[in-house]
């Protein structure tokens, strides 16, 4: 496949993207350009496609057709661990925490693409091993007080209260240095302080020069922080904007509360 | 903001010290191995004036080293191996065939007598190459298919040891297997009948403290290289991928390779054990590689503490003791305390016999009663000390974020 | 087409072509193992049913099975004795004893089985994964140590009371050991067919195997799904131990051990967790065995058994009938 290099500005482009399981189509010919930067929403009704989307951005599936272009260089069937190198992060619907690592130790994981270690180096201990090890014990640190849980480092991750656990996600994501991160429901189950403080850091990591695209069904973060939203629905597209535009469109309307509205 | 970083730093620094005393248990458990494992043999040859607990001691050893190499399998990376023993098979034959007259008899028709020292790689090294011959193709699978995969080739090896009987001897086993030999070195006017006896011979000619002294020195090694590894980005790799599997490909780990070197590092680990085991029984057949034997490295790992490497070499040793000696030692036992009670000798003679059957059941029973009483093993990594650990942490950050609103 | 696929169908294509084969070149001998594959089918069968319906619903591999069926001949040797059976013919009193002996092993073996899972199993179903295996791996040397302070190491003389009645058709000899052991072990599935779909409690099972706690909340009775699974299981276990002693006459302590892996081999073959799928990765297992028995000499059977195991799971992970299932 030819490689046209994209547009400076989009950091992600989906082109006619589809996939089905058997029968089922789950995501049906979105396509969506996603502006470096920007806090890009995806929403829709539940079963409307939005985390099947992003596991055919993160590789998880390889979409039925379609293109994933990231930065410039298509990705499209890229393995989860080589998009996660490019640049992509994410965090998921249903927390995925390494439970029985410490938080350090989850974010260490993190730092895992941007370490340079091998088997030999770990086997004998060498000394650039050692000041690698210190150096992202630092970083990993760093990113705790990011996310404002630097005092739970060395608790398990399945000890954490509901929202740290989410926050330590959002670490661990960011960790890998990513120049895109994708946040699935980040404030699903939180209370509205909660909420207020996740926009307040999503609007941190957007000053780290990391462009965020988020699936949420809460309006209000929604409304908030995203600069752009997009409606699926049924796997579709059906609507896409800015906040106030799309939450006057009568399909979008329709689609949240049937037909009869 | 500077003096903030300084403090920064310096907590590392503190915190590193601070691990390195919570890991206290750990060292306490290898300062005991350590202590235990120099008076043994004084202790044993003074008490006993023999050897023969020094080669059980030995034994025990080859154990210790299987159960560490699976450990990083089954305990770090969560792969599970039924048929682990098939790597210590190749080890063994590997260093069978190599060093010893059985080639003679074969179509190739000459003897190879590789030096000892060398075949601890080549067999570490051809182990690993069947681990990853075996695990690129299967390590995709589903953590239950992999189990079964590595049951299946458990069975397999053994048994094409036994087929090809033209190179390995088949049911007849391959004998004389080659001593190590000391490199001139290390052999000097301070060993054997020199005027300067600060060691013993150590020629290894059949001489049991030679081999109890270099398994020592082995799993030394061996825990010191796993250990590295366990605090390593790989290790930290494994077990996220332990944890959870999709997290840690998204996370930019490449599972096929991480798991592919999670298995050729244990199955090294059992090629060499292997090596060592031929050399020091002198003797390889194929039985001494069944299913059972992969079983009991599994529990034992799994007894000891998945994960954890003091905890594995514990409960090795504890496995070992039960299974090899404690249950084969029973009707010796009941003998004698049924003689002491003043039971007749026939009620004795028959109590002997029917303990002498029991063996499988109290196996089996004590496998089944361990599990249920401490199914997280005997000393288990997942339960450190973390209050403790939390609360230094907890009141360092507090002082750094004092810092940082003041 | 798939590499994986690829190579998997490239082997069954050599597989059948060296058979057909033999079948051109000596019709009559490649009969005659077909036979004895098919009975020898019909047992891994019934005992890789077990394997299949226990790993469906806890996603165990229960090590104990091939124990449980094993202890069926052991048990139906000792009950037999109590009658007065004629071995070498067959008499009403034998078959007077066979009904009635037959349903009774198979009753108590699900009872064993109930209570090793009560044991050994049912406390460790929130424990690592890892505990339960250990468990059915000591439960499996426990029945093995059972049946050795039973009988010792030597083989145990099964009666012999079936009639020996035999034909020759076309140079094949067949039996009535041979029909029989096939038409029994037909009924009994296709009763374990009628049972899951048909039954309240077969959809227990069905339901509970699919999504536990999905079930549990609909108001399914876990503890006794599971345990019924345990139950039928060793049934079936039990009936393959009757009819292992029946046609061969003869067990020994150990016989679970390997005849179970191939059993579970054979479930695997079909689709571990899926029951027509066992029933038929059964017959397919005996007949290859049977096959390289004669065809590429006995001390390679368990080679060709395993290595088969292997390449069914690398190539065609799901086994033969299984369902591919997305993961989440």
């Amino acid at each position: 496949m030819s490689q046209q290099p994209a547009p400076a500005d989009n950091i992600l482009e989906l082109t006619d993207l589809t996939k089905r399981f058997g029968g089922l189509v789950a995501v049906d010919n979105v396509s969506l350009n996603i502006k470096r930067g920007e806090v890009f929403a995806l929403i829709g009704p539940n079963g409307a496609g939005k985390t099947t989307l992003f596991n055919n951005v993160t590789g998880l599936f390889q979409p039925t057709s379609g293109r994933v272009v990231f930065d410039g260089r298509d990705i499209t069937g890229f393995k989860p661990h080589q998009v996660a190198r490019w640049g992509i992060a994410r965090t998921f619907q249903n927390i995925r925490l390494f439970d029985y690592m410490t938080c350090l130790d989850n974010v260490r994981v993190g730092r895992h693409v941007r370490m340079k270690a091998k088997v030999w180096d770990s086997l004998l201990k060498l000394p650039r091993e050692r000041r690698e090890e210190e150096r992202v014990t630092e970083e990993a640190m760093e990113f705790l007080r990011f996310v404002g849980i630097a005092k739970h480092a060395n608790q398990y991750a399945r000890n954490l209260a509901y929202g740290q656990q989410r926050r330590l996600e959002i670490a661990r994501a960011l960790a890998t240095e990513p120049k895109l991160l994708l946040l699935d429901e980040p404030a699903a189950g939180f209370t509205p302080q909660e909420k207020v403080e996740l926009m307040q850091l999503v609007k941190k990591i957007l000053t780290r020069g990391i462009t965020v695209f988020l699936i949420e069904h809460d309006m209000k973060v929604v409304m908030g922080i995203s600069e752009r939203i997009v409606v699926l629905d049924h796997g579709e597209k059906i609507a896409e904007g800015p906040p106030d535009e799309v939450r006057k469109d009568v399909r979008v309307i329709e689609a949240y509360l049937g037909k009869s509205a | 903001m500077s003096q903030r970083a300084a403090g920064g730093s310096g907590s590392i620094l503190a915190r590193f010290r601070l691990r390195e005393r919570i890991r206290d248990r750990d060292q306490a458990v290898y300062g005991i191995l350590i202590i235990a494992a120099v008076l043994f043999p004084l202790v044993t040859i003074y008490a006993t004036d023999g050897t023969a607990l020094v080669s059980q001691a030995t034994r025990a050893g080859y154990f210790v080293l299987l159960a560490i190499g699976l450990n990083v399998v089954v305990g770090f990376a969560g792969l599970l191996d039924l048929g682990y023993a098939a790597f210590f098979a190749i080890g063994a034959y590997t260093y069978a065939l190599l060093a010893s007259p059985q080639l003679a008899s074969s179509p190739a028709h000459h003897a190879v007598h590789l030096p000892f020292w060398l075949m601890l790689f080549v067999a570490m090294f051809v182990a690993a190459a069947a681990g990853a011959i075996l695990g690129f193709p299967t390590l995709r699978l589903r953590g239950d298919y992999l189990a079964i995969v590595t049951l299946g080739f458990g069975e397999i090896v053994p048994q094409l040891f036994y087929n090809f009987d033209q190179w390995t001897g088949g049911i007849n086993a391959v004998g004389i297997i080659d001593q190590p030999v000391l490199p001139a070195w290390i052999q000097g006017p301070w060993s054997g009948d020199g005027p300067v006896q600060i060691v013993r011979s150590f020629n290894f000619g059949g001489d049991p403290v030679a081999f109890y002294v270099l398994i020592c020195i082995l799993i030394a090694a061996a825990v010191i290289l796993v250990s590295n590894l366990y605090r390593s980005r790989l290790g930290r790799a494994w077990m996220a991928i332990r944890e959870d599997e999709v997290a840690a490909a998204a996370m930019g780990i490449n599972t096929v390779t991480t798991k592919l070197l999670a298995f050729g590092i244990g199955a090294s680990f059992s090629g060499f054990a292997g090596a060592y085991y031929a050399a020091d029984v002198s003797l390889v057949s194929p039985d001494s590689f069944l299913f059972i034997v992969s079983i009991t490295v599994l529990v034992m790992v799994v007894l000891g503490g998945m994960g954890n490497i003091s905890g594995v070499i514990v409960g090795a040793l504890v496995l070992y003791y039960v299974v090899f000696y404690l249950i084969p030692g029973l009707p010796e036992n009941v003998t004698n305390l049924a003689n002491s009670i003043g039971l007749s000798s026939e009620t004795t003679h028959s109590l002997a016999d029917a303990t002498q059957h029991l063996n499988y059941i109290i196996y089996g029973a004590i496998l089944v009663a361990m599990m249920l009483l401490r199914p997280q093993g005997l000393l288990p990594s997942r339960i450190r000390e973390q209050e403790l650990k939390h609360a230094a942490v907890q009141e360092e950050e507090a002082a750094v974020e004092m810092e940082h609103a003041t | 087409m798939s590499l994986p696929d690829f190579g998997f169908y490239v082997l069954c294509a050599t597989a059948v072509v060296l058979l057909a084969a033999q079948a051109v070149i000596h019709p009559t001998e490649f009969v005659q193992v077909c036979i004895f594959g098919l009975t020898q089918g019909s047992i891994y069968a019934l005992v890789a049913l077990g394997y299949t319906m226990v790993y469906g619903i806890i996603e165990l591999i229960n090590f104990a099975h091939g124990d449980v069926f094993t202890l069926g001949a052991y048990v139906g040797s000792a009950i037999l004795g109590f009658f007065a059976i004629s071995e070498g013919e067959f008499t009403t009193v034998n078959l007077i004893a066979l009904l009635l002996v037959f349903p009774a092993v198979m009753l108590i073996m699900g009872g064993i089985n109930v209570a090793i899972e009560r044991v050994a199993y049912r406390p460790l179903r929130n424990a690592p994964r890892l505990a339960p295996l250990i468990t059915a791996i000591g439960m499996s040397f426990f029945l093995e140590g059972v049946m050795f302070l039973w009988h010792g190491p030597a083989t145990v003389h099964f009666p012999d009371i079936l009639p020996k009645t035999a034909t020759t058709i076309a140079g094949v000899f067949f039996g009535f050991k041979d029909v029989f052991v096939v038409v029994v072990a037909a009924i009994l599935v296709a009763l374990l067919a009628i049972f899951i779909n048909r039954t309240k409690l077969g959809k227990a099972m069905r339901a509970t195997a699919q999504d536990r706690d999905a079930a549990q909340l609909m108001g399914i009775d876990i503890n006794r799904t599971i345990a019924a699974t345990f139950f039928i299981g060793a049934l079936l276990a039990g009936a393959g131990g009757m009819i292992w002693g029946l046609y061969y006459n003869t067990v020994y302590y150990q016989l679970g051990f390997r005849s179970g892996l191939i059993a579970f081999t054979a479930a695997v073959f079909g689709g571990i967790g899926n029951i027509p799928g066992a029933a038929l990765g059964g017959l397919i297992i005996g007949l290859i065995a049977a096959f390289s028995d004669s065809y590429i000499g006995s001390k390679w059977t368990q080679v060709v058994v395993f290595g088969i195991l292997i390449g069914v799971l690398v190539f065609r992970p799901t086994g033969l009938l299984g369902m591919r299932v997305p993961e989440k």
